[in-house]
């Protein structure tokens, strides 16, 4: 457990690819949230109490959707950042001092 | 409900906080320097952080306030989980790595990074104790409700009590201490929120449900009766307004709700010093099912025992399933006596599981609300400065990264438990029909002290991870931003850490006072204004800074204050708070809205371009 003074990161190279690829999920994912809440306005939401699978209706599918796609979306996103920095060779202090 | 605190609550209580304490004042000596008591010396490793996040951001308004939400009003409640977890996705993508490569110690590091103007310094310093200030009330108030069941003292005491706690822990080693007491937070919530919901799908659905100690919710008290029953138990009608009828039998008064079928239902009710007829008494738990869809008669009778989490839910949606809805009214009796009468309300499980109970979208204006709401929360999370900061705790971009992905795992995983907290609370007869936040720790209750003394003291801890994160934020707005650079004091190291430490104790004894005067509110519904002023005043900063060059310091500056300005401006003259604090109607309001972001989010962006563009040759003059 260090806790000396911060220390300043390198330049990254990946860094172009990195915001280029957050901005693109952003997007995807912005659309998704619009739709759940496009889906709850509309109609009074009527949509939202469609029974869709398992005896569970759309709002509670929806719901756990968009945690869960949040999640597959971030791994995805770290999968494709870190293969790039590997590929760019970065080694900005990836680890950090146990804790 | 008279609750008082066991031995065995007080002794895991005193445990927690002697843990706390101890892990302040042995990080005290690392954490000496400015970027050790700011930064926690960026040296925290990524996964630690992540849980941290988890223990900083699940707060109150999480714990308390979403359970209690989803306890009483059903999905709606889970509408704040859905867009709380969404937010992560925003300060993943956009805000994460650029903000550790630009900040030091601050979030107004981080927007100034470019510019080096007094200006930003002194509007985003400003924001950061804003924001934190309108986070800390929940915070503390649900601290004070808290330790009321807990310890058996009075709501002021608790607050006192979290205030104190967290002041020694910042001051001790600021960021440091205050990472390691989230982390144990963090971990403690999510074990313990699991081995919650384990209890409740073990207990499954009843229409009978146990209360808190083993007698069914209401006590001894008849709940439902036709008219003519009452009159033949000598129950004399008094007076009736809208659906709430008012009988007396031998000089006391009890209240009843019909519904459309003329079946009445007992209400409960408070006036003066009276709670249910009798002097300083107590409100009744209140919540069950009356009936379970998807089940026969005689099945529905024995419940369905333990349940899987689908078939929970599934049951809970049917829409044969009734549930009862509690709602508090003001009304006065046919003497002009003012009573508040909390009363149930049956609704299908269809209506229990969708939106539209506390969020209606009827209305345009309704519709406004639900999407400002929903906008607010989305860009509120990555506008947060005690969320900003701890990106400057690892050691880098990527480290940042990874710990925001460990934190949405964690919080999602948190959020998804909400649900069956709440609903669990709400078919379980354990809300307190005056103050739902107490929902899940009563929840747990009803599954014997051990847990509720456990849930408890992690709830606590939730209140005192977060207040200690918000708190650093607030000391390094007022140290850091607004003494060392904006003051240009030029402090030493260690000047710094002590006049962070003295900045500390001056908000902590800020949020004491706040949460004592601001008692009994939703934790949660007073978070969604603390995200709202967030996402106006500093997300279209940082995110205009990030991905559009001709921002300049002084469009950044305008956005801030037109943020705060605008979303300010529409809480406090809009119907929430005439219907509440003001004491007035909401009809009074001078405008319908509840949430500002979708009028504050866009005016802020606007403000921003605007002024950026008109002052286009300052921005050259200061990158020349």
């Amino acid at each position: 457990m260090l806790h000396g003074p911060a220390r300043p990161s390198g330049p990254d190279p990946a860094s172009g690819y990195k915001t280029r690829l957050g901005v693109a999920m952003f997007i995807v994912y912005c659309v998704v949230y619009a739709g759940f809440v496009l889906t709850s306005v509309v109609a009074e939401g009527r949509a939202m109490q469609v029974i869709v699978v398992a005896g569970l209706n759309l709002a509670v599918v929806y719901g756990f959707g968009l945690i869960v796609f949040a999640l597959l979306l971030a791994l995805v996103y770290n999968h494709l950042c870190t293969r790039k920095e590997r590929e760019l060779n970065v080694t900005p202090g990836d680890k950090g001092a146990g804790a | 409900m008279n609750l008082h605190g066991t031995p065995l609550s007080i002794i895991i209580f005193a445990l927690f906080v002697a843990t706390v304490l101890f892990l302040s004042f042995f990080f005290a000596r690392k954490a000496k320097s400015a970027a050790g008591y700011y930064a926690a010396g960026g040296q925290i490793h990524w996964a630690v952080n992540g849980i941290s996040f988890a223990g900083d951001y699940l707060s109150a308004a999480s714990f308390l306030g979403i359970c209690g939400m989803i306890a009483t009003l059903g999905y709606d409640g889970f509408l704040y989980s859905i867009g709380y977890l969404a937010g992560w996705v925003v300060a993943l993508f956009v805000v994460a790595e650029p903000m550790k490569r630009m900040g030091k110690f601050t979030f107004t590091d981080a927007l100034d990074a470019k510019f080096d103007s007094r200006g930003i310094k002194l509007a985003a310093a400003i924001s950061t104790l804003v924001v934190s200030i309108c986070y800390l009330i929940p915070q503390m108030n649900g601290a004070g409700s808290l330790v009321e069941p807990l310890l058996g003292l009075p709501h002021w005491v608790g607050v006192i009590l979290v205030g104190a706690i967290v002041i020694v822990i910042v001051s001790a080693a600021g960021m440091t201490s205050t990472t390691y007491v989230q982390f144990l937070k963090g971990g403690l919530l999510l074990i313990f929120s699991t081995i919650l919901v384990g209890f409740v799908l073990t207990r499954g659905l009843s229409t009978e449900p146990l209360g808190l100690d083993g007698g069914a919710p209401g006590g001894e008290m008849t709940v439902q009766a036709t008219e003519s029953q009452l009159q033949e138990q000598g129950y004399a009608l008094r007076h009736t307004t809208g659906s709430l009828q008012k009988y007396d039998r031998d000089g006391t008064t009890t209240w009843w709700k019909r519904e459309a079928d003329g079946t009445l239902w007992r209400a409960q009710w408070s006036s003066g010093d009276q709670v249910n007829g009798v002097v300083g008494g107590v409100l009744e738990p209140v919540g069950r099912l009356r009936r379970i869809g998807g089940l026969s008669e005689a099945e529905a009778a024995a419940g369905t025992g333990p349940v899987g989490p689908l078939a929970f839910l599934a049951h809970l949606t049917h829409p044969d399933t009734r549930v009862e809805q509690w709602q508090k009214q003001a009304v006065t009796d046919e003497k002009d006596a003012k009573y508040t009468v909390y009363s149930p309300k049956t609704v299908s499980g269809t209506d229990e599981m969708k939106p539209g109970v506390k969020f209606k979208v009827h209305t345009t204006t309704e519709k406004l609300n639900f999407v400002s709401l929903m906008l607010a929360l989305f860009f509120g999370t990555a506008a947060l400065p005690h969320i900003l900061i701890r990106y400057y705790t690892v050691p880098s971009p990527a480290c940042a990264r990874k710990s925001t992905i460990v934190a949405i795992a964690s919080i999602g995983f948190f959020y998804v438990l909400t649900l069956f907290m709440g609903l669990g609370a709400a078919v379980n007869g354990t809300v307190n029909p005056a103050d739902n936040n107490m929902s899940a720790p009563l929840l747990a209750m009803s599954f014997g002290g051990v847990l509720f003394a456990i849930i408890s003291a992690i709830a606590f801890a939730t209140v005192l991870g977060t207040v200690a994160g918000l708190i650093v934020a607030a000391s390094g707005a007022v140290a850091h931003d607004l003494m060392d650079r904006f003051g240009r004091m030029e402090l030493t190291d260690r000047q710094k850490v002590r006049a962070g430490k003295l900045a500390a104790f001056a908000v902590g004894i800020v949020a004491i006072v706040l949460g004592i005067v601001f008692r009994g509110i939703n934790v949660s519904f007073l978070v969604g204004w603390a995200f709202a002023v967030a996402a106006s005043a500093n997300l279209p900063a940082i995110l205009m800074l990030l991905f559009w060059k001709r921002t300049t310091a002084a469009g950044i500056v305008a956005s801030i204050i037109v943020g705060i300005v605008s979303s300010l401006g529409i809480i406090l003259t809009g119907p929430e708070m005439f219907a509440g604090p003001y004491g007035l109607t909401a009809e009074q309001a001078w405008h319908p809205l509840g949430q500002p972001g979708i009028i504050s989010i866009p005016l802020s962006f606007l403000a921003l371009i605007v002024v950026s563009l008109v002052t286009k040759n300052r921005r050259v003059a200061v990158e020349a």
